[in-house]
């Protein structure tokens, strides 16, 4: 059998294949972004079982110059570390690509394949003879594999060095020791291993682009956007996001003053409690979030109507996972968008933000706050594990100091005192947001009860059945003006006129944007929108119908948001053809290019054949 | 939750406070709870504790769950906020209020279905974060709104009106307060104005989480023979361990009462609790103490009263998150946001 070895440059995929709790974590991180900092844009993926220490675990790279993030899908070069995972490992690698692994104990050779270049070192022996503390052996190993691997690709000693520098500057002890570990992969690797076909070489593609997870950059979000209160309770993969938020308050939100916090963060007893608490402090007016999945979102459901009902405003960031129940809690999907879009009983509906990236995680983040306080209502921001657990280069962030925080319809002392009518739940601009008052304002003017229960514009209870009416046609036409205040959706038309358009949304994008250019390679064309929130505005029911036929991308079983888009504008179901990726991975270029592709050719050859017909 | 508004005209003769207000501008809506409720007392007592104590009524944030108890907050306190939360939510509700603004007077009403059933957790949890509030539970053993059904706090072997004997055992509200640390313990009836006045009155002075279990006959479905929470069976067996003066800061401490039967003590806010001893063993500072008090004479099926327990020096959950002094819900952007150039070192430390 002859192979041709993969030969490629800065284009390829490399795998680590760990043992979750072996410290390769940190080990593997540094890979990436060693990469980085030679101008190369990488998109790791941690692909991780629910479980702490044992099973396994993986890093996945992207190296791609050309700057796709999305996941590719298949292996130029797997470093198997974990013998128990050695088989399915060995086989995911591309014919032609390369298998580095461990040789201290030699493997019989129909472990291997022919078709794969096999690179043999001996970690565990060289790390053993350096090292005697069996944890610093574990730790080390990894390093010198890091160090072998970045030598076999060509990659700069000094780069990764000044990451170590950088990383380790206030532990002079573990600074040297990683510089020695790292030299002793690479002094092995250039002595005793053959170069290989993948390399990676210095560019300028990265620029000013910043590197970090989504659920840190939301959790920065909430801090800009002024969230003062937080509750939460642990659960993948939206924990780190709560912890984020607790370790960047910690350094800017403190008063330098009295050391005092400008900010309060209770891990709950459960997610009912967790809104129960961003209930309680939006109403009496503090901005307050909370961060969940999506069995998170199920138990906090009575909540959600009873916010929406009695107006307060709710940030909540779901991250999303894998369902229904526990489902596979460490894999990522795009399923919560029904169950939040309609959250709770009775007739609802909530505003969704879906962000792409962590860029946007941070900017709708501070924007679901204005929001909620805006529209005084519940307002989710759908991020998924994908975005929210990986690191993944984004534009930097910015913001604008002469932003305020748009509070919304507050009535104060000096306005009720100036005689104004307040009534609670009263439509006064036509855009069904009424006015409210904080507990404590005034003391004769402007107290009122809030419950769930139906009441009148002047929050008194009724159950009359005008006055419910009027109070749910109020909460509709507020929706309605959530459509010009929500991120508006993006459009993008192709190079030739389209018959066909594509619609996405979130985690999805990366790989959208690549599939778009393999299909005009293949002279496929169509226009796109990526949706950035719910309720959709005009514009999407206008992309809809100015198409023969629109594609939905989505990361679940059931095409929900496809659903919420037939649904919201009375569409016709044939002219929205689903593409479905929900295995738990992230979906790639290549599974949307093929299903569109496919879609595409059949559409023209039973058009060509209905034009012979006619 | 009532159809009829309340006349706003008053006596002229009517008592003022130190506000200026009489006791009807402490009032609500008219109840609709059903004629001789003990709900309505309590709120009669809520009413009165907050005239005497000068307490500005829009400062005061009422919050409820759901059922009769949790109705109560609409017939009190007119000038306040009130918040009908969810079935058992009310605790976290309030905990995220105050978390909010720590300048407010938090007041929680709760029955037995909402506190010891469906939020029995968020009861627990908030009483163990030590949220700085009045929380009072409405104790009458039974589910009055959805009509005589048992609740986790009627005693084994109490009869229902259909007849129906309850076998499981009672959740003791009191006893699961004094355990999680909420720092003011009492227990009161709501027939005994004259204890249950003072009681709430240091439960508002208070800085910490005072929890008042207060039994509350309810005269629909749970005043018959065989009941232990009716009118009859608790005047019966109230074993009432001591009976409180409340003296507001800077006010004169008058002694009127024999030394030895009479203890003070001081509150953080500067206020003094008068206790009249009534039982000379009983020392409600000594938390293991009064817990071994309560369980034993609950055993011999005595309900004690009066305040079980107090801890002079409480500390609460802002103290314990370290906040700000001036209320988070008055922060602004400067004071929120760390800015553009703080922005620009984090993008800095991401490349």
């Amino acid at each position: 059998m002859t192979m041709t070895p993969i030969t490629a440059t800065n284009d390829f995929v490399i795998k680590f294949a760990n043992v979750n709790g072996s410290g390769s974590a940190s080990a593997n991180e540094m890979f990436a972004k060693s990469i980085l900092r030679m101008g190369v844009p990488v998109s790791p993926r941690n692909i991780f079982p629910s479980n702490i220490q044992g099973l396994p675990t993986w890093y996945e790279v992207r190296v791609n110059e050309a700057g796709w993030l999305g996941r590719r899908g298949g292996v130029d070069l797997m470093v198997a570390m974990n013998p128990q995972t050695w088989e399915a490992d060995v086989k995911e690698i591309e014919t032609g690509g390369y298998l580095f692994y461990d040789n201290s104990k030699p493997l019989p050779k129909s472990r291997f394949r022919e078709d794969v270049t096999t690179i043999g070192m001996p970690l565990t022996h060289i790390s053993n003879a350096t090292y005697d503390d069996p944890r610093q052996r574990q730790l080390f190993k990894n390093i010198i594999y890091v160090g072998a691997v970045a030598q076999l690709l060509g990659m700069d000693a000094e780069v990764i060095e000044t990451l170590i520098k950088q990383q380790y500057k206030a532990k002079a002890k573990l600074l040297d020791a990683n510089i020695h570990a790292l030299h002793l992969g690479m002094d092995h690797a250039k002595e005793h291993l053959k170069p290989i076909g993948l390399r990676v070489q210095k560019a300028d593609n990265v620029g000013d682009k910043i590197f970090i997870d989504g659920n840190s950059a939301a959790a920065l979000g909430c801090v800009y956007g002024g969230a003062t209160v937080c509750a939460w309770y642990p659960i993948t993969p939206s924990s780190s996001l709560a912890e984020a938020f607790q370790s960047y308050c910690q350094k800017y939100r403190v008063d330098p003053e009295t050391g005092k916090n400008r900010y309060a963060i209770i891990q709950a007893e459960d997610e009912i409690a967790s809104i129960g608490i961003v209930t309680g402090a939006g109403w009496n007016g503090a901005r307050a979030f909370t961060t969940t999945s999506g069995p998170g979102v199920s138990l906090m459901n009575e909540f959600i109507g009873l916010a929406y009902f009695a107006e307060i405003p709710v940030t909540i960031i779901d991250v999303q996972r894998g369902g229904p129940s526990t489902g596979m809690p460490t894999r990522t999907q795009q399923s919560d968008i029904l169950a939040a879009a309609y959250a709770s009983h009775g007739d609802t509906k909530h505003v969704l933000l879906l962000p792409e990236d962590p860029n946007e995680c941070f900017e709708f983040s501070a924007q679901a706050l204005d929001l909620a306080d805006r529209l005084q209502t519940p307002i989710f921001v759908m991020t998924d594990l994908d975005i929210g657990m990986n690191q993944r280069l984004c534009a930097p962030f910015t913001w604008d100091d002469t932003r305020d925080y748009d509070r919304g319809k507050v009535m104060t002392a000096e306005e009720l005192e100036a005689g104004r009518d307040f009534g609670r739940y009263k439509d006064v601009d036509g855009d069904g947001i009424p006015y409210r008052t904080y507990p404590g304002t005034h003391p004769s003017k402007g107290s009122y009860f809030t419950r769930g229960t139906s009441r009148d514009p002047y929050a008194r209870y009724s159950e009359r059945g005008p006055d419910y009416i009027y109070n749910m046609e109020r909460l509709l036409q507020k929706f309605d003006t959530a459509k010009s205040l929500v991120p508006q959706p993006i459009l993008r038309t192709a190079k030739k006129k389209a018959s066909f358009g594509a619609i996405y949304y979130g985690s999805t994008s990366p790989s959208m944007d690549e599939a778009i250019t393999v299909l005009e390679a293949q002279d496929l064309h169509l226009d796109t929108l990526r949706i950035r929130a719910f309720p959709f505005p005009e514009s999407v029911r206008q992309f809809v119908l100015s198409h023969e036929r629109v594609f939905l991308i989505e990361q679940n079983r059931d095409a929900q948001l496809r659903s919420l888009l037939i649904n919201e504008f009375d569409l016709d179901p044939a002219r929205v053809i689903k593409i479905l990726h929900y295995d738990g991975t992230p979906i790639t270029a290549r599974f949307i290019a093929r299903a569109i592709a496919e879609h595409m050719r059949g559409a023209s050859v039973s058009a060509q054949a209905s034009e012979t017909v006619a | 939750m009532t159809y009829i508004t309340k006349p706003k005209l008053h006596h002229p003769t009517l008592p003022k406070n130190a506000l200026c207000h009489t006791r009807r501008d402490y009032e609500g809506k008219i109840s609709t709870l059903c004629a001789g409720c003990g709900h309505d007392s309590i709120s009669a007592a809520i009413i009165q504790a907050c005239w005497e104590l000068n307490v500005e009524p829009h400062r005061v944030a009422k919050l409820s769950g759901i059922g009769c108890s949790s109705k109560t907050p609409d017939y009190f306190l007119g000038q306040s906020h009130g918040f009908n939360t969810v079935h058992g939510r009310m605790p976290s509700v309030l905990t995220g209020a105050n978390l909010a603004n720590r300048d407010l007077l938090y007041l929680g009403v709760s029955g037995d279905g909402d506190s010891a059933s469906i939020g029995m957790g968020q009861f627990v949890h908030a009483m163990r974060r030590g949220v700085n509030m009045v929380y009072i539970v409405e104790n009458n053993g039974v589910y009055g709104l959805t009509k005589g059904q048992f609740s986790a706090t009627a005693d084994e072997g109490s009869m229902s009106k259909k007849g129906v004997k309850n076998t499981d055992s009672p959740i003791d509200l009191i006893g699961l307060a004094l355990q999680l640390g909420a720092t003011y313990v009492a227990r009161s009836f709501s027939g005994d104005k004259a204890q249950l006045v003072p009681l709430i009155k240091g439960a508002i002075l208070h800085q910490g989480a005072a929890f008042l279990d207060v039994i509350s006959p309810c005269v629909a479905f749970n005043n018959h023979a065989g009941s232990t929470k009716s009118y009859e069976y608790v005047r019966e067996h109230n074993d009432a361990v001591n009976r409180l003066d409340v003296i507001p800061t800077r006010e004169e401490i008058q002694v009127d009462y024999e030394p030895g039967e009479t203890i003070e003590v001081a509150q953080h806010d500067g206020s003094t609790l008068r206790l009249h001893k009534l039982h000379s063993h009983y020392n409600p500072c000594d938390h293991i103490a009064a817990t071994n008090y309560v369980q034993q004479h609950h055993a011999r099926g005595e309900v004690v009263t009066g305040l079980l327990y107090v801890d002079p020096e409480p500390s609460d959950l802002h103290s314990h998150l370290g906040t700000v002094q001036v209320p988070l819900n008055r922060l602004e952007v400067r004071e929120l946001s760390p800015g553009r150039e703080v922005l620009e070192r984090i993008n800095g430390g991401l490349r």
